[in-house]
């Protein structure tokens, strides 16, 4: 079954005719065309697909499409500020917090869901919030350390 | 992995709509909440839904109420990360923002909801035990009307509520409790998150002010049954009794003695069962202690 949907995604506004049980993460990579939301697991347990959707971050792998109308969607693609890169990529550039770079859109993402909430977090504060976020190169050190500098970066702004 | 079949999809905005939907079109259909069981079945289970009514476009099911009486009522759209920090619950009720912070990741715990954790209806679902010892009830409504059943028998086995496929959970409801009421969920997992419990308990109890009897104690084991249980025998002997840390162990033997475990990939029957033993005995006394100051210190205190 197709239904219209109407949606916004980095801020354009976009309708489209799509399959109600498309995932969101298809959606986005093979209809869409914008990538950089990954696909680790598929079942909710890597954090490689998280989205914000209405505000929030969540496993694109298990929204379907049909759901979407009126949604507000944000990818990696929509963190950049303008055409600097946000702080949080910066400290992960600069601290090694990405090696093969797979897990880390959703590194990306939900660390700034947690800076949003949270302007400085504690490490066992940042681990929490990364705890469905799995990364198989890091080691985890540091990207605690990249969220933590990216946290002292924006409140010095 | 592997991807989902098509379906019809509905959005209903009144829960007559929803109801009439699934009675019409017959069997096949699925309610949808936030999807985190419905689309892991879909994809890993090869569950293929003929059709499927999503709720969310129904106003009033999510959001946390304290009503005139002292109750409060938790929409069954309510998600478990709105639970986790909602200020009411924490303040009340530490720990059952705590037994839904044990629910997978905030990514899951955006989407996941108090009514499709209920309906799901897992052994392993660590929403159920906090609101059972809460004495939680359960609101209903098909297209016969509605009911409400007590949470404590609403679950009938792995998989199965008491719902009928027409029928929608929308609401828990906590009626009012006394000032003294302490409680504590330990979920037990080797793993410090995003694993099922291997062994759930949820205690409470009314704790005297000065001479610190026990009262209304309440134990409710989850992942070691068909269903969530609640130990009574465990009850019973701490009921009218001052806790203390060998009442503790030996009201846990009794849980342990009440529990019905079953052997998997997690973990022996055995380990299971030993564990309610220690869980149930730590979550009484943590429960006397008052609430974990934060998450490091929640896990610590399990052991
Ligand atoms: C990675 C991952 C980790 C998880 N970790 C945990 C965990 O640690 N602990 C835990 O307990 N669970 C866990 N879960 C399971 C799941 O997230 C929860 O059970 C969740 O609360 C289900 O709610 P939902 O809104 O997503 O339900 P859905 O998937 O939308 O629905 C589940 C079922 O309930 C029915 N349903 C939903 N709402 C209603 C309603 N109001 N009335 C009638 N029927 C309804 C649906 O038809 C469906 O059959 C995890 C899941 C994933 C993917
Ligand atoms: S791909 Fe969605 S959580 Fe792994
Ligand atoms: S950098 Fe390779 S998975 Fe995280």
């Amino acid at each position: 079954m197709k239904m219209n949907i109407q949606f916004s995604l980095n801020g354009k506004s976009i309708s489209r005719d799509v399959p109600t049980h498309r995932l969101l993460l298809d959606l986005l990579r093979d209809e869409i065309g914008v990538t950089g939301t990954k696909e680790g697991c598929g079942t909710g347990d890597c954090g490689a697909c998280t989205v914000f959707l209405n505000g929030k971050p969540v496993n694109s792998c298990l929204v379907l499409s049909g759901e979407l109308d009126g949604a507000e969607i944000v990818t990696i693609e929509g963190l950049k500020i303008g055409p600097e890169l946000h702080p949080i990529q910066k400290t992960f550039l600069q601290d090694g917090g990405a090696q093969c770079g797979y897990c880390t859109p959703g590194m990306l993402m939900m660390s700034k869901a947690l800076l949003d909430e949270n302007p400085n977090p504690s490490e066992e504060e940042i681990r929490f919030a990364l705890a469905g976020n799995l990364c198989r190169c890091t080691g985890y050190a540091k990207i605690v350390q990249a969220v933590q500098d990216a946290a002292a970066l924006l409140r010095n702004r | 992995m592997k991807r989902t079949e098509p379906f019809e999809f509905y959005q209903p905005a009144s829960l007559q709509e929803a109801s009439r939907l699934l009675k019409e079109n017959g069997p096949g259909g699925r309610f949808l909440a936030g999807g985190t069981d419905l689309v892991i079945a879909m994809k890993e289970k090869g569950l293929v839904p003929k059709y499927i009514v999503d709720l969310k476009r129904i106003s009033g099911l999510s959001g946390i109420r304290e009503q005139s009486d002292g109750s409060i009522t938790i929409g069954a759209l309510t998600t478990m990360r709105e639970i986790e920090t909602s200020p009411l619950i924490t303040k009340k009720y530490s720990f059952l923002s705590q037994s839904a912070a044990e629910v997978g990741s905030i990514q899951i715990r955006n989407r996941a909801t108090v009514g499709g954790n209920m309906a799901n209806a897992t052994p392993s679902a660590d929403g159920a035990p906090a609101l059972i010892v809460l004495n939680a009830t359960a609101k209903i409504v098909g297209a016969n009307g509605d009911r409400t059943v007590p949470l404590e028998e609403f679950f009938r086995g792995p998989g199965q509520t008491v719902m009928t496929s027409d029928e929608i959970l929308i609401e828990l409801t906590i009626p009012k409790t006394g000032p003294r009421l302490v409680g504590e969920y330990i979920k037990f997992s080797p793993r410090e998150m995003m694993d099922l419990a291997y062994v759930g308990v949820a205690v409470a109890y009314n704790l005297g002010a000065s001479d610190k009897k026990c009262e209304g104690v309440r134990i409710v084991l989850g992942a070691v049954a068909p269903t969530p249980l609640r130990a009574k025998r465990a009850e019973a002997a701490l009921e009218g009794q001052t806790l203390t840390e060998t009442l503790a162990e030996k009201v846990g033997q009794i849980a342990a003695e009440e529990a019905k475990p079953i052997s998997d990939v997690r973990s022996s029957a055995d380990y299971r069962r030993a564990m309610v033993g220690a869980m149930t005995k730590r979550a009484l006394l943590n429960a006397a202690a008052g609430p974990a100051k934060s998450w490091v210190e929640r896990r610590e205190r399990r052991y």
